[in-house]
């Protein structure tokens, strides 16, 4: 039996609002919010004092590599790196080897998070293999609590095939989110194209690309009248378009990751492949839209696209190495350093709203409240610390941030009603 | 020179390409001795790491090594172990470990050079990194200029064919405006680079138009790949519009040079007579290609004291 747990001396935030108050945690759930708890004998105290007590964080987005790729990053490396950034749940990405697009490998997938430092859920592939050619079973996956369906890494780039996958969703009670990428004209493409691909030698990406499948899905969501979420946009046009849709009432929502609004194309000039991702990094211009529609309500979430990879992989030639970045522990800071929004907006953008699309919030990202599963984060928003890429919990080590100051850091994560980070800490 | 390896054009001040340019004066002299060669760089040993195969300037620089009597060392990746998975880090440290004082890369992919630059302590030069800069290139062409023209200032250079896909006209951009030519880019849209923001150079897409104002016609290769990937319609029609015609060739001033990096198509982006025109310089870029190089393993080796394991 878990030690009945107290968080004391801090201010909570959730969707409801803020408020001084210590919570107390029985058995998994929080049994009283009050502004002065005297912990029961024998109770975990968690000191609070200075710092921001908020549902945990729950990330859409973030590729834990299992299985296929151990090397780079485990579901057991990947839910404590997130639980030390805050995370109470993440959604891990299907394109594993193989990939997730089948009962087996759900299951699988799910048994490895049974034990992890955060709770582990799954997003489906949309089609087999995620080739692209057929559709892969989605009842099956959703019989077993898969809610989100993707293809990420590639999109489905066949208009009739994805009609037909947004058409057999409606029935499932389930969201199809794309990757926003037309293959074609993204094609050999190693990094945004402008005038530093032009400059740097590097076959480049229209930020057209990305836009394109973005009007394209609109126009299919408003087709099938179904729900759609859009992954990681990085450009200012697909954002209009999604402000634009939103406008029109139709049912879509989007994402975005910390990268996308801390770093831009030029940091490409170095040639290291650590600045390597897919979308691309972006002009300022761009960077600046992403951080506009952060705030007015464009974008419904902040996901890491948390993507390992392994050092080797990563010292390749720049258009031979593979894209992506780690964000787990750093897109909380990231968000608090850089973006000038209210804690109540970032921590929305972090929690209860991806809670939300994930079709979690019966679980994370809910008040902090009697009654409530304890997920909880405790965050001191006044600390300042550098990024240290061998001290990450990640089993790789391919953050862009090395040697970043960053304001805000993760004091204790509580999971289920158990410190699983204390301190900064990871307990699992 | 200031820093220590020669990765692209930019690197370079104005001052330093005025030095390694008449420096290349005395080793073009060393180059017509009935024994071309000095002990300069006895002792000493330049690795050429070609991860691409280019035969030609893989032989000038190490013809320009031998010239100085450095020892040279040659990996190419058709005899390596690239080929059985060996990661670029470890092909490097490997190398290295053998002991060399500069190494000379060559490869596909934009960039490498400055990622090689991060894990040796050798000098690295530049021997050509995808599209990127090819600068020893971009000297030698700026020194036959030199030869003929006396200067670059105030020159009209028309860089003409597939500058998109190209280290020679990324280099020779920087190097030519740098030294105060005026630079044309004469192509189709579609093997021009995307974005030409910063770059001080005027875009045509006009040939007839511009050879007749033109004090070099600079032609790039044009590779039959770009049929494929529906940049052209058709070589044909490449050659129609932008190859370098006897006809063409008649619009050009008198003194106008021809000059092209090699190797040529004749017949695509040269007609194969205009190639043998007293005004076209390709024969005398390569002769000068060895001696620049010779400049520039001399500045980076010789004359400052660097040395294996320095």
């Amino acid at each position: 039996m878990v030690r009945d747990l107290v968080v004391r001396g801090g201010t909570v935030v959730d969707a409801t609002g803020t408020r001084r108050a210590d919570v107390l945690v029985r058995a998994g759930h929080i049994v009283a919010v009050a502004d002065d708890i005297d912990p029961p004998a024998r109770a975990e105290v968690l000191d609070a004092s200075g710092c921001t007590v908020a549902p945990g964080l729950v990330d859409l987005h973030a590729h834990l590599r299992q299985p296929g790729r151990e090397e780079a990053e485990t579901v057991d490396t990947g839910a404590r790196a997130a639980a030390l950034g805050g995370y109470t749940a993440v959604v891990a990405m299907p394109n594993t080897d193989p990939a997730i697009d089948c009962a087996a490998v759900v299951r699988e997938v799910l048994d490895l998070g049974s034990t992890a430092a955060c709770d582990v859920h799954v997003a489906g592939a949309i089609t087999v293999g995620r080739a692209g050619q057929r559709l892969a079973p989605l009842a099956e996956m959703a019989a077993l609590g898969v809610r989100l369906f993707t293809d990420d890494g590639a999109g489905v780039q066949d208009s009739r095939l994805m009609r037909r996958a947004l058409e057999y969703a409606s029935a499932l009670d389930i969201t199809l989110a794309q990757h926003c990428e037309d293959a074609a004209l993204a094609s050999g493409g190693h990094m945004h194209e402008g005038e530093w691909s032009s400059h740097l030698g590097i076959p480049g990406v229209p930020a057209e690309a990305e836009e394109l499948m973005v009007l394209r899905d609109i126009a299919l969501a408003r087709l099938t009248g179904t729900r759609m979420h859009f992954l990681h946009l990085s450009v200012a046009a697909a954002l209009d378009a999604v402000r634009a849709a939103k406008g029109a009432g139709l049912p879509v929502t989007a994402e975005a990751a910390p990268h996308h609004f801390t770093l831009d194309d030029s940091v490409v000039a170095s040639y290291d492949p650590v600045f390597k991702v897919n979308p691309p990094l972006r002009p300022t211009a761009d960077v600046e839209a992403v951080r506009v529609a952060l705030g007015d309500g464009t974008l419904d979430a902040i996901a890491t696209d948390h993507a390992p990879h392994t050092q080797e992989d990563k010292e390749a030639p720049f258009d031979e190495a593979p894209p992506g970045m780690l964000g787990l522990e750093t897109a909380l800071a990231l968000a608090l350093t850089e973006l000038s929004l209210p804690l109540e907006r970032v921590l929305a953008l972090l929690s209860w709203q991806p809670a939300r699309i994930a079709g979690l919030e019966a679980e994370h990202g809910g008040p902090v409240a009697e009654g409530r599963p304890a997920h909880l984060c405790v965050i001191d928003p006044a600390t300042v610390w550098v990024v240290e890429p061998e001290k990450l919990a990640s089993r790789s080590r391919n953050t862009p941030y090395g040697g970043r100051k960053l304001t805000g850091r993760v004091r204790h994560t509580v999971l289920g009603g158990e410190a699983v980070v204390i301190d900064g800490q990871a307990q699992r | 020179m200031t820093g220590k390896h020669l990765l692209s054009i930019a690197d370079l001040g104005l001052d330093e390409i005025d030095e390694i340019l008449r420096l290349t004066d005395s080793f073009v002299e060393v180059s017509e001795r009935a024994i071309p060669k000095v002990p300069t760089l006895r002792g000493r040993t330049v690795v050429s790491l070609f991860f691409e195969e280019s035969t030609r300037t893989r032989l000038s620089f190490e013809t320009a090594a031998k010239r100085l009597s450095a020892d040279t060392m040659n990996f190419s990746v058709s005899t390596s172990s690239v080929k059985k998975g060996e990661s670029l880090r470890d092909t490097v440290e490997t190398i290295e470990a053998m002991g060399i004082d500069a190494v000379v890369v060559r490869h596909a992919s934009a960039g490498v050079p400055w990622q090689i630059a991060r894990w040796v302590d050798a000098p690295v030069i530049n021997a050509g990194d995808g599209w990127h800069e090819h600068p020893t290139q971009a000297l030698l062409d700026c020194y036959t200029i030199r030869q003929s023209r006396g200067s670059l200032a105030g020159l009209r250079i028309a860089i003409v064919g597939d500058v998109k896909h190209s280290r020679v006209a990324r280099s020779n951009v920087l190097a030519f405006t740098g030294l105060g030519a005026e630079v044309t880019l004469v192509a189709p849209p579609t093997l021009l680079p995307p974005n030409l923001t910063g770059w001080p150079v005027a875009v045509s897409h006009d040939l007839d138009g511009v050879l007749p104002k033109a004090d070099v016609v600079y032609l790039l290769r044009m590779q039959k790949e770009r049929q494929i990937e529906s940049l052209l319609p058709s070589l044909r029609e490449y050659t129609a519009r932008y190859g370098l015609t006897r006809e063409r060739a008649r619009l050009l001033s008198d003194d106008a040079l021809v000059m092209h990096p090699g190797p040529m198509n004749r017949g695509v982006e040269i007609a194969a007579d205009v190639a043998d025109l007293p005004r076209s310089m390709i024969t005398r870029q390569v002769a000068n290609g060895v001696a620049v190089r010779m400049a520039v393993l001399f500045l980076m080796l010789g004359s400052t004291g660097v040395g294996r394991g320095a």
